[in-house]
């Protein structure tokens, strides 16, 4: 599991060479909150801690990379807490969990404070090392004041303003966004690891880019005025993140083949749908906790013939 | 039609048979005391038919068959029963077992029997012939031959398949037979060719033993009914349902036998046995056995008397003193040894020594996080880390029922490839066999 680590490592590096002290502290906090908890959760019944099976880490990692590099601590914390509490061990810990622990924590963030997580801050500001963003460090249970400027997210700029981005901007992360998910380039070089070494089913993030950019390709198609191109909607947000680093969670995601190939498509799909008619501009973690909800019933009807049946 | 010679999923351990591959075949020494349990077979134990005391010759019928699905056991030794007492055996049970001494004068002669004549014998005379012979399945299973022969009313045999596969790790004893004995391997086949009327032979033999395979192309003659057939690599493909994939592109169905597929699989040693017994009507005493491994100094092929104890073996062989696991049959499908009194039976095929160094630490089962490994390896096609979890919530009835635990044959690929050292053909063993008892319970 420490290779998944090994892998985001580059993205951590980006997160905080883009963002400044803030993401560092944003994605620390994470990781912190996870061990912490897992680590307590497993004293408090009586298990022997699972803290260095790396899997709390690799929560924590991604979970502070899908947040804005200025929430409050605070609220990162909570969601470290709640990503393990809730996305893990309640339903018995590694290996039983049904959802995407890191998209767990994340979504309860989301619905709590609405506006604090989609408060965007721009990349590459000159004082990010000389200055920490007063947002983060928030005291607790109160609401973060955003200093100065705030940066809309790609997603967010094309939804309510109707502005695209550049794709080439977006593929190497020179854009506003969570800690971790602009550059899709090195998110793409950690998965092509990760997939090298056999420790991720590569199905499931190409099942996912596939259908999203068909999908999205046909739209554009029909009315290029309206709809994105594909390649936007391909490197944009938070999707190569969560395809190539949340949706293959191998625990939430089915086993068979043909069954990943089924959970990628309908996530695409979903990001689509999301992306495009819901009233969100980001549809990933959505998509993703929906893919997981559905995995158990694929892998129902998915199955390998057995042999001699 | 288009046959691709092979079976789905399974896996390629490490082979580790060129330290023994090369060896010859070699007479073992007789130990000075024999010790002969009497279920060395599936099936009902042979009846003993000697007394305490009582003066043996080599080849003489010790115990009998007590049923159709038993064979007999003779004398692998001219000398005296010592004592009758229970003895134990691999899977810890106590059976019944005869204590023989060997004549140390004696020369050893073996007694000859009623030669069975290949071309007047009928096919039921062939059949009772092999029952008599005490003959099992030698390729580690230990199945009664004559009860796997016997072609079940209404059904026939078209291909016989002769399986030279040894897919098991460290294993050698096959190969040895197939280049050392190839005539007993043709008047085997010659015999079963009569008794189950098939109308051709296959020997399926793997990549890595060509030179068995050359040498055994070497004695077929145009007008005989049999071919060998040379597959890729894979473990476990000397199962008998993935071998009549590979060969024949068939399936056998769930909970059948290779007959309904009209087939029938005999290992390549048992072949040589019923050849080299049946023409000099004899009983089986001895047979090949490949001792090796990292443990021991003397590794080789041999040819060991029956009820050899496990512990004079050790010594001649020079085992380490340090050695901590030996493995009856193979690594992936044989039993770790937990009792060194036990001796050498029909079934053992190979001895797999390892000493301390030379064995990791028991590793951390950590949990299933369901990364389908297993999935792509069982031959199969079983969702083993569904059944592991199932195991574990002892939903044994479900795992039967829904997920076709009673097809898996324990060949433990999904074990093997499982990341987090989950146990999983031990519970599946031990999950079929509480299904079993309630069945029978029921």
């Amino acid at each position: 599991m420490r290779n998944v680590v090994w892998a985001m490592l580059p993205i951590v590096g980006f997160a905080v060479y883009s963002f400044g002290f803030s993401a560092l502290l944003v994605i620390v906090t994470a990781v912190g909150a996870c061990l912490i908890t897992e680590h307590a959760l497993c004293r408090l019944s009586r298990k022997e801690t699972t803290v260095s099976d790396w899997s709390a880490a690799i929560t924590g990692i991604l979970l502070g990379l899908t947040l804005p590099p200025i929430l409050p601590l605070w609220m990162t914390f909570t969601g470290g807490v709640i990503a393990i509490g809730m996305g893990k061990f309640i339903f018995g810990g590694l290996g039983y969990n049904v959802f995407n622990p890191a998209l767990v924590g994340r979504a309860v963030l989301q619905a709590a404070f609405p506006v604090a997580i989609t408060t965007w801050y721009p990349a590459f500001l000159d004082d990010r090392f000389s200055s920490i963003s007063s947002s983060v460090l928030t005291l607790p249970f109160m609401a973060p004041v955003v200093d100065g400027t705030s940066g809309a997210t790609p997603l967010a700029a094309f939804k309510f303003d109707g502005v695209l981005t550049d794709a080439s901007d977006l593929a190497l992360g020179l854009t506003s966004g969570s800690t971790g998910e602009t550059s899709a380039v090195l998110i793409l070089l950690g998965g092509i690891y990760l997939a090298a070494r056999n420790f991720m089913n590569w199905r499931i993030p190409l099942a996912i880019l596939m259908s999203v950019f068909v999908f999205s390709g046909i739209l554009f198609l029909w009315d290029s005025t309206q709809y994105p191109s594909p390649l936007f909607m391909l490197f944009s947000g938070g999707l190569m993140l969560g395809a190539v680093f949340m949706a293959t969670d191998m625990v939430a995601s089915p086993i068979t083949s043909l069954g990943v190939v089924i959970y990628g498509s309908v996530i695409g799909i979903l990001v689509v749908v999301i992306r495009i008619w819901g009233g969100l501009p980001e549809g990933v973690m959505y998509a993703i906790l929906l893919g997981n909800a559905l995995s158990p019933h694929i892998d129902n009807l998915v199955r390998h013939r057995v042999y001699g049946t | 039609m288009f046959q691709k010679h092979t079976f789905k999923h399974g896996i390629h351990p490490p082979e580790n048979k060129e330290e023994t591959n090369g060896l010859p075949i070699r007479q073992f020494p007789f130990s000075p005391l024999i010790i002969l349990p009497v279920a060395q077979h599936i099936g009902s134990p042979s009846e003993i038919r000697v007394r305490e005391g009582q003066e043996v010759v080599r080849g003489q019928l010790l115990a009998s068959a007590s049923g159709y699905l038993s064979v007999p056991l003779h004398s692998p030794v001219t000398g005296k029963i010592r004592k009758i007492k229970d003895v134990p055996t691999i899977s810890g049970k106590m059976v019944p077992g005869i204590y023989l001494e060997v004549s140390p004068s004696s020369t050893q002669e073996i007694l000859e029997g009623e030669p069975v004549d290949i071309d007047k014998a009928t096919p039921a005379e062939i059949l009772q012939a092999i029952q008599d012979a005490g003959i099992v399945g030698l390729g580690g299973a230990a199945f009664p031959t004559h009860a796997k022969l016997k072609i079940p009313e209404g059904k026939h045999c078209d291909t016989l398949i002769i399986n030279g596969i040894e897919c098991e790790p460290y294993l050698t004893t096959d190969h040895r037979v197939m280049l050392e004995q190839p005539e007993d391997i043709f008047q085997g086949i010659k015999y079963l060719l009569k008794t189950t009327g098939a109308k051709r032979v296959i020997i399926g033999i793997e990549a890595n033993k060509g030179d068995a395979a050359e040498r055994l192309k070497g004695f077929l003659k145009p007008e005989d009914p049999i071919e060998v057939q040379v597959v890729p690599v894979k473990y476990p493909q000397g199962a008998e349902k993935t071998l009549i994939t590979s060969i024949l592109g068939k399936e056998v169905p769930s909970g059948g036998l290779p007959i309904d597929v009209n087939v029938v699989v005999v290992n390549v040693a048992t072949t040589a046995e019923i050849g080299r017994l049946l023409p000099h009507g004899r009983g089986i005493q001895e047979r090949v056995i490949t001792i090796t491994g990292p443990g021991v100094q003397k590794k080789g092929n041999y040819l060991i008397p029956i009820g050899t104890p496990l512990r004079y073996v050790l010594e001649q062989v020079g085992a380490d003193e340090h050695l901590s696991e030996i493995y009856m049959g193979g690594p992936m499908m044989g039993v770790a040894v937990s009792n060194l009194d036990i001796s050498i039976v029909k079934g053992t095929s190979g001895i797999v020594i390892f000493s301390e160094e030379n064995v990791k630490r028991a590793e951390k089962i950590y949990p299933c996080i369901k990364c389908g490994a297993c999935v792509d390896a069982c031959p199969l096609s079983l969702n083993p880390s569904k059944l592991g979890i199932l195991a574990k919530f002892e939903a044994y009835e479900l795992m039967a029922s829904d997920y076709n635990l009673m097809d898996c044959f324990e060949c433990g690929s999904c074990s093997y490839v499982c990341p987090s050292h989950i146990p999983l053909v031990q519970y599946f063993r031990l999950s079929k066999s509480i299904v079993r008892k309630r069945k029978s319970a029921a």
